[in-house]
């Protein structure tokens, strides 16, 4: 009985504010530090692949989020119920589940985006960033962290997604969220679109200068 | 017979998973680092490859695609039950690698040693996945042609994961910046290769 009510006041004692310090960096820390693209090397296809306009990365940011965050909190809720022996496909059913949600609704208010993003809504399911945060961190943890950890994730693949994309259509197609950017009489002098943007081989480029450039700010992160 | 041949060299060259969808990138660069490791994992995926997409493509016919359940009856003809071909895809995915894997343990024992580890990492490819969602996308009019499909992607797949992993291999001798070093040279060669095989684009079949 003793021992029951001293674990009750440890538990007490345990129990931090909403957004603790540590909380917060659940949100910072995959902004840069553990960036789920660029450090943890997870969610790399669809990265890639949806990068040629800045409106089609932003769609899948938020669905990404909305996946991450329902998935991540439903196997945080039911951690402890599910045995581990088939937590995978359990797992694959939640993901599958939420991102049925999101292509439907996609489908009923951006006909056109979802058209573009074709197979690469689907494929959210095995994005790994999704199936790497629920082994990594949600089977582990309580909901509340498991939803800032998804947030933060969230938000990294995102800040990534629209960066590339941010440069891509800008010197792919002088446009920004469809909208030309750059005036015509920058044509008339003669300049041109890279037409190489807008090919998916570049996107691996920009991914991988970017890491060049963010590796010799936080040289921490550096390959030995 | 042309037709398929024209699937299968289309899957490996002109439509390869890797360079121009960017399907299962994440095995790609985790698993690339020696020659020996990634002929395994490509040898895993083409088996996967071509195991799922045609039983994924019976599903599709007869079970979700508009109508496909007129062999039920006249009630069943205008069902559409295809908003839920991904848990469907996904689930047939994940117990087939399991299936593959205990059969494969069983029966080729030598197999099993040499593909061991790679084969459940294989559900969550994203290119199993894309390869039974691009059969959906693109209707395969029989079961032969969209077999042909997945195993011609799994072999484009094992190609680019070998090309990649000797690349890397030989890298490592030379002097890369600091920064780039590891994980930014390898994305930038792959889109370089990327490249390379964009020069098959051209190629009418």
């Amino acid at each position: 009985m003793s021992t029951a009510v001293a674990e009750e006041v440890k538990e007490e004692v345990k129990k931090e504010p909403l957004f603790s310090k540590k909380n917060k960096k659940l949100i910072t820390d995959p902004l840069d530090d553990s960036n789920p693209i660029t450090v943890q090397v997870l969610g790399i296809c669809s990265a890639l692949a949806i990068t040629v306009q800045v409106k089609q990365a932003v769609v899948m940011s938020l669905s990404v989020l909305v996946v991450l965050i329902g998935s991540t909190f439903i196997t945080s809720v039911l951690r402890n119920m599910i045995p581990s022996r088939v937590r995978i496909i359990v797992q694959l059913v939640i993901v599958a589940a939420m991102v049925i949600l999101v292509d439907q609704v996609l489908k009923a208010f951006v006909y056109d985006v979802s058209k573009q993003l074709s197979v690469f809504v689907g494929l959210i399911i095995t994005n790994c960033i999704i199936m790497g945060r629920i082994e990594a961190f949600s089977l582990a943890n309580k909901p509340w962290p498991s939803f800032l950890d998804a947030v933060g994730n969230a938000a990294g693949y995102g800040l990534i997604l629209i960066v590339v994309a941010f440069f891509r259509e800008l010197l792919g197609s002088g446009k920004l969220w469809g909208f030309q950017l750059i005036p015509q009489s920058f044509y008339d002098f003669g300049y041109a679109n890279n037409g190489l943007m807008i090919l998916p081989p570049m996107a691996l480029i920009v991914v991988g200068v970017y890491i060049w450039v963010q590796r010799s700010k936080n040289t921490k992160l550096i390959e030995a | 017979m042309e037709n398929l041949a024209s699937i299968f060299v289309k899957g490996i060259f002109i439509e390869n998973m890797i360079f121009a969808y960017f399907l299962g990138m994440c095995s790609y660069l985790a698993v690339s680092k020696t020659v020996k490791t990634a002929v395994g994992l490509g040898a895993a995926v083409i088996f996967v490859l071509g195991i799922t997409v045609p039983i994924n493509y019976l599903l599709e016919n007869y079970l979700l695609k508009e109508g496909a359940l007129a062999w039920l009856g006249e009630d069943f003809a205008t069902l559409d039950l295809s908003f839920l071909s991904f848990i469907m895809f996904i689930a047939v995915i994940a117990s087939m690698v399991q299936l593959v894997e205990m059969a494969v343990e069983k029966f080729a024992p030598a197999l099993y040693g040499a593909l061991g580890i790679f084969l459940p990492l294989i559900a969550v490819n994203c290119s199993i996945l894309g390869g039974a969602l691009f059969m959906q996308e693109r209707q395969y009019p029989n079961i032969g042609e969209a077999t042909i499909f997945g195993l011609g992607s799994g072999v484009g797949w094992l190609l680019a994961i070998v090309a990649i992993a000797a690349i890397r291999e030989k890298i490592r001798y030379s002097h890369v910046p600091a920064p780039l070093r590891g994980l930014g040279i390898t994305f930038i060669i792959t889109g370089l290769m990327g490249i390379a095989f964009m020069s098959f684009m051209g190629v009418e079949l």
